[in-house]
Parts: structure tokens; C-alpha cells; sequence
């Protein structure tokens, strides 16, 4: 099974999140990673962009598919990993570490609080794997 | 997600991949491993070293009687006259208008004995259309009790010749030999769809696995792995195979995709001749070209691909190439603009992201074509 470290909150569509003062660090898990495959381009907003809770903020293309990613999270993009654009691979390495993708500056920090536990992330992978 | 495995058709050799822990999708109303670690690492242990492939899921079948060649002569697009026995040949299927139904390799087993071998997606179409009245010929369909295993790679070669019964050295490209690999008869067949030298193993259903574990064992120093269909995908793809579905079908003709190197006229009459002859007469509207991306930019199949803004043509299959590290990709663009190297552009979610037609095969072959 998929690694769902106990300290981030999770979204359905599966990305991560970890609260950072005022700011969430945002990213895919094990378990999406591992269903995309080798991950070969990530599309990510410039700094500045506002984002929204659950819509669309960039794209992950593996060599067979391409999947839209969203924003757990409201708020304003501070920070992008320019890193993924020479080794997008790192999001299969490393998903939760070097593979992060965008930092936010929330809009909104009770929205946190509706993000999936881990244990709940990780009873809905459970259930979609198998 | 939902649960359609129960009405997929499984391989003889699915609990093997599942076993593997590879990840299987469907494929064609089949269950099939897409990868087993990582497409782009099982894409590079083919160029490099030796990969085997389960493509158990490929129809064969089998016409025979002494109305076997004219029958074959009558569907098929290629001159099959000129095939000697244990030679491959291969060929497309045509609609009467020149669509095609599929495309196939054809073997000559015996005087008036001939297999075709068809893509898994099509196996009832296909038959349905052989078999249909006043085709002649006498035909079975063995896709069931046969499995299909590639055995594909610079030391594809090695391998198999340490297993075989004969010397597979000895078998050109194109051409087949029947023996046995590892104790389980085959047909040893020196074709490919990677565009390495290798062989393709036709083997009893009941036989695929023992040859599976046999090959895997004898090929651990080769750096032997068990491919999925991804790869076979990409390294297709670098080649400019053509996928039917993808790249071909039904409203494509064979003088567009660029396969008019196997279509004969003058062989006589067969499905389709008329029509690809006036085609040909008036000219190709629209050819299917590779490209290159200019940036890492995935072009997917049904992309719209534009010149100057307008659309003028659309992408057929694209992927990120693992040996030259850019993404490529095949389309139909209008014929005027298929030269090598021009500009482009694929609408990839609204943004035009610039392409370039390339020069292909994209990665050259290395099947031995002596």
C-alpha cells in the first residue's frame, strides 16, 4: 500500500497539503503518483496566481496520461518548484519530499480543517486500488 | 473507480503479470499489464538489453485448402503470391472504399497454408470479414489456443539461440522457423514492433508459461525484463509504427498513412483496389507525418494540430520519447505541409505549443533487415 504520511491533510482527487505558518506546501501522493506513472512534464502556475479550493492549478503528464491537478486549498501562489521543470521525475521519487509542487498562501486557514486525515485518505485509496 | 475486469479476457499468462505485481489495464476488451516498474526503464531495457512482452492477446488465424492463396490474394493488400514458405509478409486488410480494417502479418506455413496474424481489438471484426460468404478458402481461428510471446532486443538474439533447438541465427528478418525454445514448440518468427532485432514466439496456450519462466531465467544475465504495454507503445511510437485506433482505422487509407509500400495493384483484385487506385490517381489529401515538440509539451491523441492558427491537421498517437528525451508524436496533416522540418503547432488545453515534422524513424531501427 501507498505511503500517507500522518502529518498532511489530503484531497480526494490526491494531493497533499501541509500547513506551514500561514502558508501550505502542496503536492501528489505516493498512491496518484504511482498511478500516473513515469511523470515526464509538470504545468505549474507563476508566482502570484490566485488559486481556489478544488479547481484545476496546473497539469501532470506522465508518458500515458495527463491529469489536471487542484488546489486543496484557496489562496495566492508564493512559491513554485522551477526544480520539477529539469526533473519532473522527482514526483515519483520523492512526492512528499523534492517533489512538492506549489506553496499558497492561504486565503482561508479554517479551510485546512476540510481536508481528508490521512486515515481517511488512506481508507479512499484502499477502496480505489482494489 | 469501477470494476470492469470481470468482462475483460485475460492472457494465458494474466496471473503470471499479476503475480509480477505488474499494473494492468484495459486494453482493447483485455486485461493487460501496462507496465510492471516503469514504462521509460522497461523502454530502455529493450534498447539496451533484452525485454519479453505477452501479446497472447494478438488473434492468428488460419486459412488452408487450395483456395487458401486466392482467399488470401482477395483480402489482403500485399502480394502474397510472392511469400515463400517460412517467410512473413506484411499486409492490410481494406474495406471497399480503402479504409482499413486492420493491418496483419501474414506467414506462409505450407504450400496452401497461410496464418495472419491481427490486432487483439479487431480479433471478431476481422473474422466476421474473412469468413464471410464466398471469400473461400477453409478457415479456423487458433487466437485462443495460442499465446504470443517478444522476445525483443540488442541481445534478443543470444538469448533465444541459447533455448532453441536450432540455429535462430540462421532465420532472416521476415522470415520463420519451426522448433522448440526451452522444450515448448514454436514458431520462431524474426519480427518485432520495437524495432529491434528479436523474435516473436508463437506457443501453445498451455505451454506460454513454462516459456515465460524458462526465458526470464535464461535471460537474468542479459538483464532480462517483462515489458508492459506502454513501452510497447513508446517504442513503437519511435519507430512510426502504426497503431490501429490510434493511427489507422477505418477512415484512414493505406496511401495516407504511408503505407502504400504494401499495397500491390498489380497483383490482380483484391477489397479496396479500385478505390486506393483512384485515390492514388488523384493524390493524397492529407499525409500522416512525425513530429517533434519543441518544448516538453505532450501532444495526445485528437489534439488539433495548427499552422499559423488554423487547424490542418490531428494528432494520431504522442508520447514523451524515453531515448531522445523530447516528446514526439505522429498526426494526418494536409499533404502540402508534410516535408520535413515544418513548422507547426499542437493545441495542447488551448495553448499552441510549436512542433516540427522530423525525419523518421525517429531513433533508427536495428532490426536486422540483412
Amino acid at each position: 500500500m501507498a505511503n500517507v504520511p500522518a502529518d498532511l491533510r489530503y484531497t480526494k482527487e490526491h494531493e497533499w497539503a501541509k500547513l506551514e505558518g500561514d502558508k501550505a506546501r502542496v503536492g501528489i501522493t505516493a498512491f496518484a503518483q504511482e498511478q500516473l506513472g513515469d511523470v515526464v512534464f509538470v504545468e505549474l502556475p507563476k508566482v502570484g496566481t490566485k488559486v481556489t479550493a478544488m479547481k484545476t492549478f496546473g497539469v501532470v503528464e506522465s508518458v500515458k496520461a495527463v491529469s489536471d491537478l487542484f488546489a486543496p486549498l484557496s489562496g495566492e501562489v508564493v512559491e513554485t518548484n522551477t526544480e520539477l521543470t529539469k526533473k519532473p521525475e522527482t514526483v515519483n521519487s520523492d512526492p512528499y519530499g523534492n517533489g512538492w509542487m506549489i506553496v499558497i498562501k492561504l486565503a482561508n486557514p479554517k479551510e485546512f480543517d476540510g481536508l481528508m486525515s490521512a486515515a481517511d485518505y488512506e481508507k479512499l485509496t484502499a477502496a480505489a486500488g482494489h | 473507480m469501477t470494476d470492469t475486469s470481470t468482462s475483460l479476457k485475460r492472457t494465458p499468462l494474466h496471473a503470471v503479470h499479476v503475480a509480477a505485481g505488474a499494473k494492468m489495464v484495459p486494453f482493447g476488451g483485455w486485461d493487460m499489464p501496462v507496465q510492471y516498474t516503469s514504462i521509460i526503464e522497461e523502454h530502455r531495457c529493450v534498447r539496451s538489453n533484452v525485454g519479453l512482452f505477452d501479446i497472447s492477446h494478438m488473434g492468428e488465424f488460419e486459412v488452408r485448402g487450395p483456395g487458401a492463396l486466392a482467399a488470401v490474394q482477395g483480402l489482403t493488400t500485399n502480394d502474397a503470391s510472392t511469400l515463400a514458405l517460412g517467410q512473413v509478409q506484411y499486409s492490410l486488410l481494406c474495406y471497399p472504399h480503402g479504409g482499413i480494417v486492420d493491418d496483419l502479418t501474414l506467414y506462409r506455413l505450407a504450400d496452401d497454408h497461410y496464418m495472419l496474424t491481427v490486432n487483439a481489438s479487431n480479433i471478431d471484426k476481422d473474422w466476421a470479414w474473412v469468413t464471410e460468404g464466398g471469400r473461400g478458402g477453409n478457415w479456423t481461428n487458433v487466437s485462443e489456443a495460442t499465446a504470443l510471446l517478444a522476445v525483443q532486443g540488442p541481445k534478443a538474439e543470444g538469448l533465444v539461440q541459447r533455448l532453441a533447438d536450432q540455429d535462430v541465427t540462421r532465420v532472416p528478418y521476415y522470415h520463420f522457423a519451426h522448433g522448440t525454445v526451452a522444450g515448448s514448440p514454436c514458431l520462431i518468427s524474426r519480427t518485432g514492433y520495437t524495432g529491434e532485432d528479436g523474435f516473436e514466439l508463437y506457443v501453445p496456450a498451455e505451454r506460454s508459461t513454462a516459456l515465460w519462466h524458462a526465458l526470464m531465467d535464461a535471460g537474468k544475465g542479459d538483464g532480462i525484463q517483462p515489458i508492459g504495454l506502454g513501452a510497447r507503445d513508446t517504442l513503437r511510437l519511435e519507430m512510426k509504427f502504426a497503431l490501429y485506433g490510434n493511427d489507422i482505422d477505418d477512415a484512414s487509407n493505406p496511401l495516407e498513412a504511408g503505407l502504400g509500400w504494401v499495397v500491390k495493384p498489380a497483383k490482380g483484385e483484391f477489397m479496396g483496389r479500385a478505390a486506393i487506385e483512384a485515390m492514388r490517381a488523384a493524390g493524397v489529401k492529407r499525409k500522416l507525418v512525425g513530429f517533434e515538440m519543441a518544448e516538453r509539451a505532450v501532444a495526445r491523441h485528437g489534439y488539433r494540430m495548427l499552422r499559423d492558427g488554423q487547424a490542418e491537421g490531428v494528432v494520431t498517437s504522442g508520447s514523451f520519447s524515453p531515448s531522445l528525451e523530447r516528446c514526439i508524436g505522429m498526426g494526418y496533416v494536409r499533404a502540402e505541409l508534410a516535408t520535413v522540418g515544418t513548422e507547426l503547432d499542437v493545441d495542447i488545453r488551448g495553448t499552441a505549443h510549436p512542433a516540427r515534422v522530423a525525419k523518421t524513424p525517429f531513433v533508427p531501427s536495428h532490426a536486422k533487415k540483412t
